[in-house]
C-alpha cells in the first residue's frame, strides 16, 4: 500500500506492506535509526515517537494506520547543531549511560511538558510510566526533565 | 514481531465499515486505536485476513451534551477523555478511570470504543460503564441499537456485539457523585481489582471489573449498603467466581475486592 507521511518537516512516500510498524517503518525505511526497538510489545517506550503531536508507542503501530499524518522522530527535534531544551537537560543532568530509552525518553518528555508546562517532581514521574530505563535509576532523567521546564518557561 | 499477512481498508463512514464486515465476515476485524488488537497479532492470537480501520470516520471522536446526558464518540481516545472539560465538570469519574489506564502513549492511541468492545477481563472502564447505567450504542447492518452496559459484558472477551456490528458511542447520564479505585497490576498497569461506585442519596450502584471474567454489578453490596453502610464492602464478591492467576490468587483477589470496594464507597 502506498503512503504518504511528513517526518520531521520532510515528506516521504513509499509502498510498504500493511503489517509493518511504524517503528520498523521509521528504521528500515526512512533510515532514521534514532528510535530504538528495545520490547516490540509496548512495554518499554524506546519506540516513542509523534503523530501529529501526541506520544505514540511506534512499535504498536501500523505504517499504514498513520497514512497522512506529521510524524516527530528524535532527528527532529534538535535544530541543526542546537539541542532541543530537553536534550540540553539530558547532557546537563547526566540522564543517560548506554543511551538505549533516550530517545523515547525525550519524546515523551516533550508530551509531558506540552500538557503541563509545570510539572511537579511526582507528575514527572507518572508521566514516565510507559518509559523503562536499565540503567539510570532514572533520578537524572527526572532532573534533565526539570531543567527542560524551566529553559522553555523562561 | 510481525503479524500475519493481512489486507489494510480504511474506512470513510460507518455504513461503509458495517458493508466490509458483513462482507468479509469471520476473516475481517475492525481496527480502532489498535492497542490490544495490535499486540494480538503480533502473536497470532488474532490473525484477521482484513483490518477495516474505523479511525477517519468523521464524527465518532466528539464528546458532547445532550440533556442529561453525556454522550463519548467510540473513537474518542483515553487522552480525549482525560482531557475532556465537559467530562472533567460533568462525569468526573469517567476522567479518574482513563487516566488510570496504561501511559501516556497508551492513553495517546487507545479508544473507549475498542476497549469496550475487546472486553478484557482487566480493563477498567468496564467498571464505570455498569456503574454509571450507561449505554452503549451500536449500529449493524439492520440499523442502530442501543445496549445498557448491564446487558453488554458476556464474558471473557465477549460481548453483545453481532459480528457485523461496531460501536459507534457511549451515552453516560451524568455522575457527580462516583469515584473509581483501582489496585494496579504492577507490570502491565492493568486492572487486579477496579471499582467505580455511583452514589444517589442513600443509595449506591458498584461495578467491578478484574476479579471475575466478566465484569460485574455488586448487586448484593447495592442490597446492604441502606443498612449496613461501607461495611457492606463484606459482600464484594457474592456469588461470583473469582478469578484466580500469578498476580492474586482467589484468596487475596477477594481480598483486594473487598478493601477496594470499601475505599470507593468511602471516598
Ligand atoms: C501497554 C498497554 C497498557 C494498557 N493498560 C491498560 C489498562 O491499564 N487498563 C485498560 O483498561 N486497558 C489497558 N490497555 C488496553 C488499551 O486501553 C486499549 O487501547 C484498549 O483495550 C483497546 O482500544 P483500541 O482502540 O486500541 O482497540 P483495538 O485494539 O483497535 O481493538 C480492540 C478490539 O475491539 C474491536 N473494536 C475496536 N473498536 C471497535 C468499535 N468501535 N466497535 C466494535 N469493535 C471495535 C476490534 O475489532 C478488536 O477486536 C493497555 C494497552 C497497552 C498496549
Ligand atoms: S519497543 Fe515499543 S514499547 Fe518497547
Ligand atoms: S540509559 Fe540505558 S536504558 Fe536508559
Amino acid at each position: 500500500m502506498q503512503i504518504t507521511m511528513k517526518i520531521n518537516g520532510q515528506t516521504y512516500s513509499h509502498d510498504v506492506e500493511p503489517r509493518i510498524s511504524l517503528a520498523q517503518y521509521l528504521r528500515e525505511t526512512v533510515d532514521l535509526t534514532g528510535t530504538h526497538i528495545g520490547c516490540d510489545t509496548s512495554g518499554c517506550g524506546a519506540c516513542t515517537v509523534h503523530v501529529d503531536g501526541a506520544a505514540v508507542k511506534s512499535c504498536t503501530l501500523l505504517a499504514v494506520q498513520v497514512n497522512g499524518s506529521e510524524i516527530t522522530t528524535i532527528e527532529g527535534m534538535a535544530n541543526g547543531s542546537e539541542l532541543h531544551p530537553i536534550q540540553e537537560g539530558f547532557k546537563e543532568h547526566h540522564g543517560l549511560q548506554c543511551g538505549f530509552c533516550t530517545p523515547g525518553m525525550v519524546m515523551t518528555a516533550a508530551d509531558i511538558l506540552k500538557n503541563n508546562p509545570n510539572p511537579s517532581e511526582a507528575e514527572i514521574r507518572e508521566g514516565l510510566e510507559g518509559n523503562f530505563c536499565r540503567c539510570t535509576g532514572y533520578h537524572n532523567i527526572v532532573k534533565s526533565i526539570q531543567h527542560a521546564a524551566e529553559k522553555l518557561n523562561a | 514481531m510481525i503479524p500475519a499477512k493481512f489486507d489494510y481498508i480504511k474506512a470513510s463512514s460507518v455504513q461503509e465499515a458495517i458493508g466490509l464486515l458483513d462482507e468479509h465476515g469471520f476473516d475481517a476485524k475492525i481496527v480502532s486505536g489498535g492497542h490490544s488488537l495490535i499486540p494480538a497479532m503480533k502473536l497470532r492470537l488474532s490473525r484477521p485476513e482484513v483490518l477495516i480501520d474505523i479511525s477517519g470516520i468523521s464524527g465518532m471522536n466528539t464528546i458532547t451534551e445532550e440533556g442529561n446526558e453525556i454522550v463519548i464518540g467510540a473513537s474518542c481516545t483515553h487522552a480525549d477523555i482525560v482531557k475532556s472539560d465537559l467530562v472533567n465538570a460533568k462525569l468526573n469519574m469517567l476522567a479518574q478511570t482513563a487516566k488510570c489506564i496504561g501511559d501516556i502513549q497508551v492513553r495517546n492511541r487507545g479508544t473507549i470504543g475498542g476497549s469496550l468492545a475487546h472486553a478484557d477481563p482487566s480493563a477498567d472502564y468496564p467498571a464505570t460503564v455498569l456503574a454509571c447505567d450507561a449505554t452503549i450504542v451500536v449500529e449493524g447492518k439492520e440499523g442502530s441499537r442501543s445496549i445498557a452496559a448491564t446487558d453488554f459484558f458476556l464474558g471473557i472477551f465477549t460481548t453483545a456485539l453481532a459480528e457485523d456490528e461496531l460501536i459507534t458511542a457511549i451515552r453516560f447520564p451524568k455522575v457527580t457523585t462516583g469515584n473509581y479505585q483501582k489496585f494496579f497490576q504492577s507490570a502491565s498497569r492493568f486492572a487486579v481489582v477496579g471499582v467505580a461506585v455511583v452514589k444517589e442519596g442513600d443509595a449506591v450502584k458498584v461495578g467491578v471489573t478484574g476479579v471475575s471474567d466478566t465484569p460485574y454489578r455488586a448487586t448484593a453490596v447495592e442490597n446492604a449498603y441502606a443498612a449496613e453502610g461501607s461495611k457492606a464492602a463484606e459482600h464484594a464478591t457474592d456469588g461470583v467466581e473469582v478469578m484466580s492467576d500469578h498476580f492474586a490468587d482467589e484468596e487475596y483477589r477477594t481480598h483486594l475486592a473487598k478493601v477496594f470496594v470499601k475505599k470507593a464507597l468511602e471516598a
